[in-house]
């Protein structure tokens, strides 16, 4: 129940996003199955008690390689894929966690959430960065052939 | 043979649609790819670009002067960036001249967006209720992320018309839905606070700008790449302060 629920929420978001950016309306769909795959990864591992920082890191990676199959496949720029399927794991709870204690005045527990907001940043990023060496050297060795 | 084409004519050609993928969210990295392809399309090898978020700079064949185009409002239109990737992709292939694709492009930029306001509002609102479940919130906190995420979304378009500097419409819609949020509560609508609002906040997150931020730094565009990050920066800072605001009040 929770897995479905979880599965069409994400897909709903995410379609919901191509909408906000103006996706082109053909592409919405996939927008959507790019955004709850990313989300489902991620869930598996904060559920599994797994790293988080490590399920975002996964995540982004396996969005972004399946956004740039889709951007090779429907000669679409990659961009439209991959920033609906991102921004689910955009640390916006984390980030919002680590404000509030800074306003209350909790100091000891805001850095420490912040400092973690900005290590899931970074696994997003590095993801990203991954999938792009990975399609950059997949195009050279074919280059080469 | 290819007719020769004017240089003046080329120059317009990329400058237009250079502005017209920049003003619409896409990677300047992309902008000054697809710009050069052109012009080497069009027999002009020599051709160099500097983009920045804020403007674009082109040369070509370093003799004629360079001409600058300053892009100060941005928005996200990713069709419009699709469509200009695919009118470059078919200049490049040879399959358009260079009338055909000045008036094509001239077309999509005059063109107006694909979903109406409305439409992005409720997708918006639609979004907030989703993000409120996804983050662990109960189905009870489903509507009042819808309104509040909704309402909020509205103050960031209105607000974004009326005042011209850009942090602040982020910074007054999530204050705005800090408040409705612990408002609805009060009323007995929804169960956490938290949720409702992390959910409602996320059509306002700078998703877009963190993906270009980090594909600029990784084309080693470092200028924009850092640019941008900082407005992201600056627009996740002016959320967490609008809720910051909310909760001090409530």
């Amino acid at each position: 129940m929770l897995w479905v629920e979880q599965l069409i929420t994400s897909f709903i978001a995410s379609a919901a996003f191509g909408v906000i950016f103006q996706a082109p309306k053909s592409t919405l769909f996939k927008c959507g199955l790019v955004g709850s795959t990313g989300w489902i990864i991620y869930r598996i591992f904060v559920e599994w008690d797994l790293n988080e920082i490590t399920g975002t890191f996964v995540a982004s990676f396996v969005i972004a390689m399946i956004a740039q199959f889709f951007a090779r496949k429907y000669k679409t720029p990659v961009i439209v894929f991959s920033v609906a399927g991102i921004i689910p794991l955009v640390p916006g709870g984390l980030a919002y966690d680590a404000m509030r204690h800074f306003v209350q005045n909790n100091y000891e527990t805001a850095l420490p959430i912040s400092a973690k907001a900005f290590m899931v940043s970074g696994a997003i990023a590095i993801g990203l960065v991954l999938s792009e060496v990975i399609n950059q050297s997949v195009k050279k060795i074919r280059k080469r052939r | 043979m290819k007719p020769q084409t004017s240089t003046t004519e080329v120059i317009e050609l990329c400058l237009l649609i250079g502005r017209i993928m920049l003003q619409n969210g896409a990677e300047t990295y992309r902008v000054e790819d697809t710009m050069t392809r052109i012009a080497a399309s069009y027999g002009k090898e020599e051709a160099q670009s500097f983009v920045t978020p804020t403007g674009i700079v082109f040369s070509l064949s370093q003799v004629e002067p360079s001409k600058l185009v300053r892009v100060s409002d941005r928005t996200t239109n990713l069709s419009h960036v699709t469509i200009a990737n695919n009118i470059s992709r078919k200049i490049t292939a040879g399959d358009l001249d260079i009338q055909a694709a000045h008036e094509q492009l001239t077309k999509l930029d005059q063109a107006g967006v694909k979903f109406s306001m409305p439409t992005q509002i409720a997708a918006a609102s639609l979004a907030s209720g989703c993000f409120a479940i996804m983050f662990q919130g109960h189905w009870s906190d489903f509507l009042p992320a819808c309104i509040s995420g909704g309402v909020g979304f509205i103050a960031l378009l209105a607000f974004h018309r009326f005042f011209e500097i850009k942090f602040f419409a982020e910074f007054l819609a999530s204050l705005i839905i800090g408040a409705l949020a612990f408002t609805l509560l009060s009323f007995g609508l929804g169960s956490e606070a938290d949720k409702v609002i992390i959910g409602s906040v996320m059509p306002l997150v700078p998703g877009l700008l963190i993906t270009n931020a980090v594909r600029d730094l990784m084309a080693g565009h470092l200028v924009s790449g850092l640019s941008k990050g900082a407005e992201a920066f600056l627009t996740a800072f002016a959320i967490g302060g609008g809720v910051a605001i909310a909760f001090s009040i409530f």
